[in-house]
C-alpha cells in the first residue's frame, strides 16, 4: 500500500492510507452509488431517477439530518453508558485514524494550550497544568467504531460540562466544536457535551495520555461512535452555527449517538 | 354468503392488496439493508471474508450506512403495517397456523424429491408455512439487533438481552444470513412456479 509522508500530518485525503480500502477514498467517492445492486435491483424497483447520483446524494443527506434529530430526541442527559472492571480492558487498545500510527501528531505538552473561544465569558487558553488541575474522575468504558469493532479502555480526566460551566459557557448553545493539532475537527450537541460521562480526558489506562491515544488531551465521549471522540484537541468553541467535522463533511452521520 | 357469491364471479383473491404492497415494499427495504449491510460488514468483518465490492451498496462506509439508516425506515414502518394488518386480519393464523409435525415431515420430503406440489396457491404447504413464519421471525430478530448495535446505550437493555454489542453484531449477521438464505429459495421458487410470482403482483 502506498503510503505518503508527511511532516505534519494535515487532512489531506492523500492520507487516507490506512483505511483506503475501508474507508473508501476519493476518486471513488463518486461510486457512492454504484455497485450492482444499486443499479441493477435499484433502477428496476425505484425508478431510475432515484439513482442519479446527486439526487440520491442529496435525498441521503436530507435522511441523515432527519436522522440527527431523532438521535437528539432518543439521546437521555442521564443514560449512561455501561462501565466494565479493570480486566474487561482491551489490550492492546487500538489505534485508528486516517494516518498510520507514526503520522500522528506530536504535541509539545510544555508549550502546549487549550484555546476556548466562542460563546463564553472566561476566553483564555489552558496550559496542561492547569487542566490537570481540574478535578478528575476515571470512566472504564467501551469505545465503538463506526467501522462496526469495538474494544473496551479506561480514560482519566476532568468532565467537560464542569469545564464548560467554569468558563461560563452558553449552555442554551447549540454546539461545541473541537479542532485537533493535525487539522482533524468534530462537533457534537450541547446536551451531550452536558452528559455526565463527557469527559477532557488526560490519562489512558492510569498513565498521561500517550501520544497514540491523543496526548495531551482527548475528548471521551462513550454515548458516541469513537470518530466524535476528538484527540490531540487544541482548541475547543462554543457555537450556534453548524460546524460539521472531518468526517462528517464527508458523509458520516453527524449526531452518531450510541 | 356475499364472499362466496364474490368468490364465484371472479377469480378469488390470493394475495390482497396490503400484502402484495408490503411485499414489494418489504423487497425493496431488504435488498437495500442487505447490500448496504454488507457494505459496513466490510469494514471490519466479524468473520474471515468480506462481500465482494460489486454486491454491496453505498460505494464506501458513509454511503453503506447512509443507505442503511436511511432503508432502516421504510424497513419498520412497511413490517410493522404489515405485521399489524396480519395479525388483526387473522390472516397469520389462517395461512401460517397451524404447523404440525407430521405435515411438515411428509411435506419436506416430498420437497427433497420434487413432489411438493402448489395446486391451491391459496393454500401454504406446511414447508412454506414453517419458512414463511421463520423468516418473519428472523425480520424482527434483524432489526431488534440492528437496534441494539445503533444505541448500545440509550437501548442497553435491548442490548443486554443479546449478550452485549459484540455478540449483537453477530446475532444481526446471521439474521441477515437467514434472510439471505430464504430470499434464496423464494425467488427460485417463484422462477419455477411463475404463477405464484403474478399471484403476488396481480393478486390473483
Amino acid at each position: 500500500m502506498a503510503r505518503i509522508r508527511k511532516a505534519v500530518p494535515g487532512v489531506d485525503p492523500k492520507l487516507l492510507v490506512k483505511d483506503a480500502a475501508k474507508l473508501l477514498p476519493d476518486p471513488a467517492r463518486r461510486a457512492f452509488l454504484r455497485g450492482g445492486m444499486s443499479l441493477g435491483a435499484l433502477a428496476f424497483l425505484a425508478g431510475c431517477d432515484i439513482v442519479d447520483g446527486p439526487s440520491a446524494e442529496s435525498a441521503l443527506s436530507k435522511i441523515s439530518f432527519f436522522n440527527d434529530r431523532v438521535q437528539a430526541w432518543i439521546f437521555g442527559l442521564n443514560r449512561l453508558a455501561p462501565t466494565y472492571p479493570e480486566s474487561a480492558i482491551t489490550r492492546p487498545f487500538p489505534f485508528n485514524a486516517y494516518y498510520t500510527e507514526d503520522e500522528a501528531p506530536e504535541v509539545e505538552g510544555d508549550t502546549y494550550k487549550l484555546k476556548v473561544g466562542g460563546l463564553v465569558q472566561e476566553k483564555k487558553s489552558w496550559p496542561l497544568s492547569e487542566l490537570y488541575a481540574l478535578p478528575q474522575e476515571k470512566q472504564i468504558t467501551r469505545h465503538v467504531c463506526v467501522e462496526g469493532w469495538s474494544a473496551i479502555g479506561s480514560w482519566t480526566g476532568a468532565r467537560l460540562s464542569d469545564f464548560l460551566q467554569r468558563i461560563g459557557a452558553d449552555t442554551k448553545a447549540k454546539y461545541v466544536n473541537f479542532i485537533c493539532a493535525e487539522g482533524y475537527s468534530t462537533s457534537i450537541d450541547m446536551p451531550t457535551a452536558l452528559h455526565p460521562q463527557t469527559q477532557m480526558t488526560f490519562r489512558f489506562a492510569d498513565e498521561i495520555l500517550p501520544r497514540a491515544y491523543g496526548y495531551p488531551m482527548k475528548i471521551r465521549i462513550p454515548t458516541k461512535l469513537g470518530f466524535k471522540n476528538p484527540k490531540y484537541v487544541t482548541e475547543m468553541y462554543v457555537t450556534n452555527d453548524y460546524p460539521g467535522g472531518y468526517w462528517e463533511d464527508q458523509g458520516y452521520n453527524w449526531f452518531s449517538g450510541l | 354468503m356475499t364472499s362466496a357469491v364474490a368468490a364465484n364471479r371472479k377469480p378469488k383473491v390470493i394475495h390482497p392488496l396490503w400484502v402484495r404492497i408490503t411485499h414489494w415494499l418489504n423487497a425493496l427495504a431488504m435488498i437495500v439493508m442487505i447490500g448496504s449491510g454488507w457494505q459496513i460488514y466490510n469494514a471490519s468483518p466479524i468473520f474471515g471474508f468480506t462481500f465482494p465490492r460489486s454486491i454491496t451498496l453505498g460505494g464506501w462506509l458513509a454511503g453503506g450506512i447512509m443507505w442503511h439508516f436511511a432503508a432502516m425506515w421504510l424497513l419498520v414502518v412497511n413490517g410493522l403495517v404489515y405485521l399489524t394488518l396480519g395479525i388483526i386480519s387473522g390472516r397469520f393464523r389462517r395461512k401460517l397456523f397451524p404447523i404440525r409435525t407430521h405435515e411438515l415431515a411428509r411435506d419436506i420430503g416430498d420437497a427433497l424429491r420434487f413432489r411438493l406440489t402448489h395446486d391451491d396457491l391459496s393454500v401454504y404447504n406446511a414447508v412454506q408455512r414453517l419458512l414463511y413464519l421463520g423468516v418473519i421471525l428472523a425480520g424482527v430478530v434483524i432489526v431488534l439487533s440492528g437496534l441494539s448495535i445503533w444505541k448500545p446505550i440509550q437501548l442497553q437493555e435491548l442490548t443486554a438481552l443479546f449478550g452485549g454489542y459484540e455478540s449483537a453484531r453477530v446475532v444481526h449477521f446471521l439474521a441477515m444470513a437467514a434472510i439471505a438464505g430464504f430470499l434464496a429459495v423464494h425467488v427460485l421458487l417463484a422462477l419455477i412456479v411463475p404463477k405464484s410470482l403474478r399471484a403476488m403482483i396481480t393478486g390473483r
